[in-house]
Parts: C-alpha cells; sequence; structure tokens
C-alpha cells in the first residue's frame, strides 16, 4: 500500500501564514489511494487552510502540493481543469448556488462534459441525488427551502457530480442531529467503497472518526503532529492528541464503535 | 453491431460488438461521463431480447456507465426480457450494484396549472396582504409614539447616544449628497425654464419658477427620495442583520425592547434630520437656479433676490417643510418594518432591503400626492 503511485495527495513542506500568524510550518501529509483520511485538530489550527490549500482556493507561502500526480501550484489552466474535474469539494453548509434549483446545481459540473445529451445530464443528475439519499422531489427544490442536512447532502452531490477520484468534504457532520450524521458518516463510507473514492475530510466529531476514517491526521503545533488508525492515535503520548482521544466524549465514541461491530 | 470506436486518443472510448462466442453483446474500454451520450444511444438500440452483457473487457466504469447499462437492464425487464450482466470486476459490479439500488423513482411534481379560482384567489390573498402590510405600518407607528412617549416621560431609558450617532448617520453624512442634487436640480430648472420662458419674452418669471417649484416640491420630495433610498436600506439592513443573527431576540431575553432601543433613535434622527436635510436642499436648488439665472439669462443675483423676496410667499416653504417630518417617518417606520421581517437566511435580507427602498419611496410620492390635494382643497 505505501507504494508511491498509490499517493494521491502528497503534501511537503506547506508554509501558510497570514500577516504574522503563521498557520502551518513545514507541513507534510501524504493521503493513499482510496482511503478515508480524517484531518482533526483545535480550533485555528488551520484545518479548513489545509483544505483549501490542496483545493487550490489558497496559495500557500511556502511548500509544494501534489495532487494525483499534478503539481497544484505550478499547473497551467488546462491541467487544473482538468485536475478539477477529478475532485470534488464539498463545503460546510453545502455551498449550493441559492439561484438554481438542486438538480441544476449538480448539473453545474457536468455542463463542462462535452457531447453530453442534456436528457441525459438531467437524468445523471437525478441518480446523484439519489445516490446521495435526497428524495426525488428535493431535484426541483431550492437550496433556501431545505433543511441544513439535505444541503450538505446535496452539496455531496454536486461534488461527486463527475464521479472524481477525491473528494474533500470540510466538516460533514457539523450542525447534523446525531441520527443525521450517522447516516452521513454511512452515506460517505459506502459511496467511498462503492466508488473508490478517496475521501479527505475535515472533522471535529469523534464518531465520524471512529465510524469512517482508515486514517487520522492530527494537525497541531503548525503541522502533521501524527497520522496513524484510530488505535495508533490512542497511543500517542503528546498531551493534546491524548486530551482528545481519551475524554469522555472520545470514550463514549469508542464505546458505541466497539458495540457496533461486537 | 454498431461499431462506435472512433480513433481519438485523448478521449476515453468505448466499443460495443457482439461477444466472440456468439452469443451477447460484449463492452469494452471506458464507460464513463464523457461517452455516456452514446453509449446510452448505443445500448438504446439493442434490440428487446434476452441479452447477455459481457463487461469482461471493460477498464473502468462510472456511475454514468452503470446508470446506461441499468437503462438497458429496465428497458429489457418491463418488456419481460431479462439482462444477464456478466464479466465485470468487483469494483464495477459493486457500482453497478450501489446505482441499482438508487435509481430514482421518478414521480410528477404537484400539478403546476392554475384554475381560475386559485388566480382569484391568489389576487384576493394579494389584497389582503397588502392591507395587512397597511396595518403593520401603523402598528410600527404606533408603536413609535408609544416607546417615544415612555421615553419622555422616563428620561433615563432614552438612549441619547444613539440618537446623535443615528443623526450624524441619516443627516451630517447626507449633506453633500443631497446639496448636490438639489443644486443641479435648481440648475436644470433655471436652463429649462428660461427656454421655455424667453419665446413670451418673461424670463423673469423664471425665478418664481425655481422657487415655486424647489421649495414647495422638489426640495423635499427628492431629498426624501434620496433619504429613502440610502436610510431606509441601512436600517433594513442593520436591523435585518442583527434579527438574522439572533440579536434581536437575545435583546428580548435580556429585557431590552427592540422597539426603545433600535426604532426610536433611528426615527427620531430622522424626524428630525429630514427638515434640516430639506432646507439645505432648497438653498441649494435657489443657488443653483440663481447661478445659471445670472449665466443664461443674465439676471443678476441681486435682481434674483429681490424677485425671490417679493415675488414667492413665505407660505412655500411652509407648504414644504411641513411634508418633511411626516416623510420622515414614513421613511423610518418602512425600514425598521422591513427589518423586523427578515428571516434567517442572506436571501431574505437583500430581499426585504430592496423592498423596503422601493416600498419607502413610493410610499413617500404618495404622501406627496396627497399633500398636494389637501393644500389645492384648502386654497395655500
Amino acid at each position: 500500500m505505501d507504494d508511491a503511485s498509490d499517493i494521491v495527495i502528497r503534501v511537503k513542506g506547506l508554509r501558510n501564514a497570514f500577516g504574522t500568524h503563521v498557520v502551518h510550518d513545514d507541513l507534510d501529509l501524504e493521503v493513499r489511494r482510496g482511503e478515508i483520511i480524517g484531518v482533526v485538530g483545535g480550533s485555528g489550527t488551520g484545518k479548513s487552510v489545509l483544505l483549501r490549500t490542496i483545493s487550490g482556493l489558497q496559495r500557500p507561502s511556502a511548500g509544494s502540493v501534489d495532487v494525483l500526480g499534478v503539481d497544484v501550484l505550478n499547473a497551467d489552466e488546462d491541467t487544473r481543469s482538468a485536475l478539477e474535474a477529478r475532485w470534488g469539494v464539498m463545503f460546510q453548509d453545502g455551498a449550493l448556488f441559492s439561484s438554481l434549483t438542486v438538480r441544476e446545481n449538480v448539473e453545474v459540473p457536468m455542463r463542462a462534459v462535452i457531447g453530453l445529451d442534456p436528457d441525459v445530464r438531467r437524468h445523471l443528475a437525478d441518480l446523484k441525488i439519489s445516490l446521495t439519499g435526497l428524495p426525488y422531489l428535493a431535484g426541483d427544490k431550492y437550496p433556501s427551502e431545505l433543511s441544513g442536512g439535505m444541503r450538505k447532502r446535496a452539496g455531496l452531490a454536486r461534488a461527486l457530480a463527475l464521479d472524481p477520484e477525491i473528494v474533500f468534504l470540510d466538516e460533514p457532520t457539523a450542525g447534523l442531529d446525531p441520527i443525521g450524521a450517522t447516516a452521513f458518516d454511512n452515506l460517505i463510507k459506502g459511496l467511498s467503497e462503492a466508488m473508490g473514492l478517496t475521501v479527505f475530510l475535515v472533522t471535529h466529531d469523534l464518531d465520524t472518526l471512529h465510524a469512517v476514517c482508515d486514517r487520522i491526521a492530527v494537525l497541531a503545533e503548525k503541522k502533521v503532529l501524527v497520522t496513524g488508525t484510530m488505535q495508533e492515535m490512542m497511543k500517542v503520548d503528546h498531551p493534546w492528541v491524548h486530551d482528545y482521544f481519551h475524554g469522555p466524549r472520545a470514550r463514549a465514541a469508542l464505546d458505541a464503535t466497539e458495540q457496533d461491530q461486537g | 453491431m454498431d461499431g462506435v470506436d472512433e480513433q481519438m486518443m485523448e478521449r476515453p472510448e468505448f466499443s460495443i460488438e457482439d461477444a466472440d462466442d456468439g452469443d451477447g453483446i460484449a463492452l469494452a474500454g471506458v464507460l464513463s461521463i464523457k461517452v455516456v451520450s452514446r453509449l446510452d444511444a448505443a445500448l438504446g438500440a439493442l434490440p428487446v431480447q434476452d441479452t447477455r452483457l459481457d463487461l469482461s473487457g471493460v477498464t473502468h466504469v462510472d456511475t454514468a456507465g452503470a446508470w446506461s447499462i441499468l437503462g438497458l437492464e429496465r428497458r429489457l425487464e418491463s418488456a419481460g426480457q431479462t439482462l444477464d450482466i456478466t464479466g465485470a470486476s468487483k469494483t464495477a459490479a459493486q457500482l453497478i450494484e450501489t446505482v441499482r439500488n438508487a435509481l430514482p423513482d421518478p414521480q410528477e411534481a404537484e400539478d403546476g396549472k392554475q384554475s381560475v379560482a386559485d388566480r382569484l384567489e391568489a389576487f384576493g390573498q394579494g389584497v389582503v396582504a397588502s392591507a395587512g402590510y397597511g396595518l403593520a405600518l401603523v402598528n410600527y407607528l404606533g408603536l413609535f409614539v408609544a416607546r417615544l412617549g415612555r421615553a419622555i416621560r422616563h428620561p433615563g431609558t432614552f438612549r441619547m447616544t444613539a440618537l446623535v450617532h443615528h443623526c450624524q448617520e441619516v443627516g451630517l453624512k447626507a449633506v453633500p449628497i443631497v446639496s448636490l442634487m438639489a443644486f443641479l436640480i435648481g440648475v436644470v430648472l433655471a436652463f429649462q425654464g428660461s427656454a421655455q420662458l424667453r419665446q413670451f419674452g418673461a424670463e423673469v418669471f423664471v425665478v418664481d419658477l425655481i422657487a415655486i417649484s424647489i421649495l414647495r416640491e422638489l426640495g423635499i420630495l427628492l431629498t426624501s427620495i434620496i433619504v429613502a433610498g440610502r436610510t431606509a436600506s441601512a436600517f433594513t439592513a442593520a436591523i435585518g442583520s442583527m434579527k438574522m443573527r439572533e440579536e434581536i431576540d437575545a435583546m428580548r431575553t435580556l429585557g431590552l425592547d427592540p422597539a426603545t432601543v433600535l426604532f426610536v433613535p433611528r426615527i427620531l434622527a430622522l424626524v428630525l434630520m429630514l427638515p434640516i436635510l430639506g432646507l439645505i436642499a432648497n438653498v441649494m436648488g435657489l443657488l443653483g437656479g440663481a447661478i445659471m439665472s445670472w449665466v443664461e439669462l443674465g439676471i443678476s443675483p441681486a435682481m434674483f433676490r429681490t424677485r425671490l423676496v417679493e415675488g414667492t410667499d413665505i407660505s412655500h416653504v411652509m407648504v414644504g417643510m411641513v411634508k418633511a417630518p411626516v416623510f420622515a417617518l414614513i421613511i423610518g417606520i418602512i425600514g425598521c418594518h422591513a427589518g423586523m421581517q427578515v428571516e434567517s437566511n442572506a436571501e431574505s435580507l437583500g430581499r426585504q432591503t430592496s423592498n423596503a427602498v422601493v416600498a419607502a419611496i413610493f410610499a413617500v410620492i404618495v404622501a406627496d400626492a396627497g399633500f398636494s390635494i389637501f393644500f389645492a382643497q384648502m386654497g395655500i
């Protein structure tokens, strides 16, 4: 699995700074094909900034970002746009275009596909909407008519529109009730298996980490402090990591997972 | 069968042909969203009969490809035939299975057609809603007067700092734009008036024209329209964003009355400032008219002044100024009311802000027409 060709995201020596405030310094991270990696860290450790940097929304002051073998920071326009068709981003509240219906939102990335029949496009959008667990009629609704959980699902449907190889999820379960969050966890897990997705998710939700993630990367002290499975995290003795994974909430989440498995 | 394979290098391609053993159809290549339109057409052209579909030559299939294969399966099954999919790789089979479970069941949206009764009902509801809007504005007026009365009885509850701040916002900061607007209106009136009056050799009456139209109508009306544009929207945006972030609810739980804290200082500031702005507009309008008359008609400033004092009754100024506080109330109440109608999303904030501006300008013009009729009937 550690074969170099199986690394789909490689971040090296990344530095992000806002004015004098340094968020990342000499940060390294590797993500393997087909895995679900969860990025955790305290507030202000730059989890979302890291996601934005890898997906090309934010230019770092130093370092390199390789996604699917493309140098994101120095690629020319054509390479970039070809790359963008191979990843999808789901923003925290879905970031759906408010003037378009859900179906039209999902169709937006598909419009870039040359020679795609509008009728087929419409059916495919309906399929993506249904894949993310939304009812059929949700496709005709506008984002403002949907609940927060449904907007997230619609955002995921748009991110999956072109069957990307990588999806970036920013706080996928934030603001959802426990039932909705669990359903979303299962959705991510199921889709990543069925579609062979690599999932990069930023979260605070310990249940998601337990239930979904193959590996966890902890952001602290301006870099990726440790990466590893849940079990490995439990053994790390860095104070923040220890508190995070041994707090009462972490225990509850771990118990729940063990019950599910046992 | 259909040889769709076109020798194109960059684009992923697929092929569809009879299987080697002469039994069934063999798909090969990449079945992705880029070729799905052609794939779907090719599969759609297959005859309706029991079919075996061999996917062993397929290198990659995505949800679009799987959707297309399942479309064929549905079509055959609805005709009582079967589709036997063989040779699919493990991932492809899993994907096809996932897509099969997720295939949407098209449902008709509710009938969108409207009968005559529906239209009548919508019209009736529109009338009731606009009457309700009028009532709500009267309600806000009552609320403002009641809270102002309470503030007068208990001066300690009155927010002097807020009042001064809003006076600066709605009054002082509007002076440049109002002055410039009024000055230019004076210039335009003198210019147009002189062109017409010169035909009758009655150039000197341009002074009366400018003075009466500006003092009586235009000065205060146009000032109110500008203030409606900049202040009603500002009130709606400020109160609306507080409403959006639940600050208004927080105030209520803390025992603060939104009407006292938010409405009274804002509307009162407007009531105090609009007459002053109107007066400034009057002066600037006359100044613009005087300068243009001098340049265009040779009416010297001294002559303009004499003609103005002798020919224009002070009642014109009073008629103009008496309207100012009323317009101020209208603008302030509409702005505050719209702000309170904002819901918890950003779209409603934008919608209410533009509604407030349109409603305020419209109401000011309607009120002005009402004043005109009233003064004409009273012979003032």
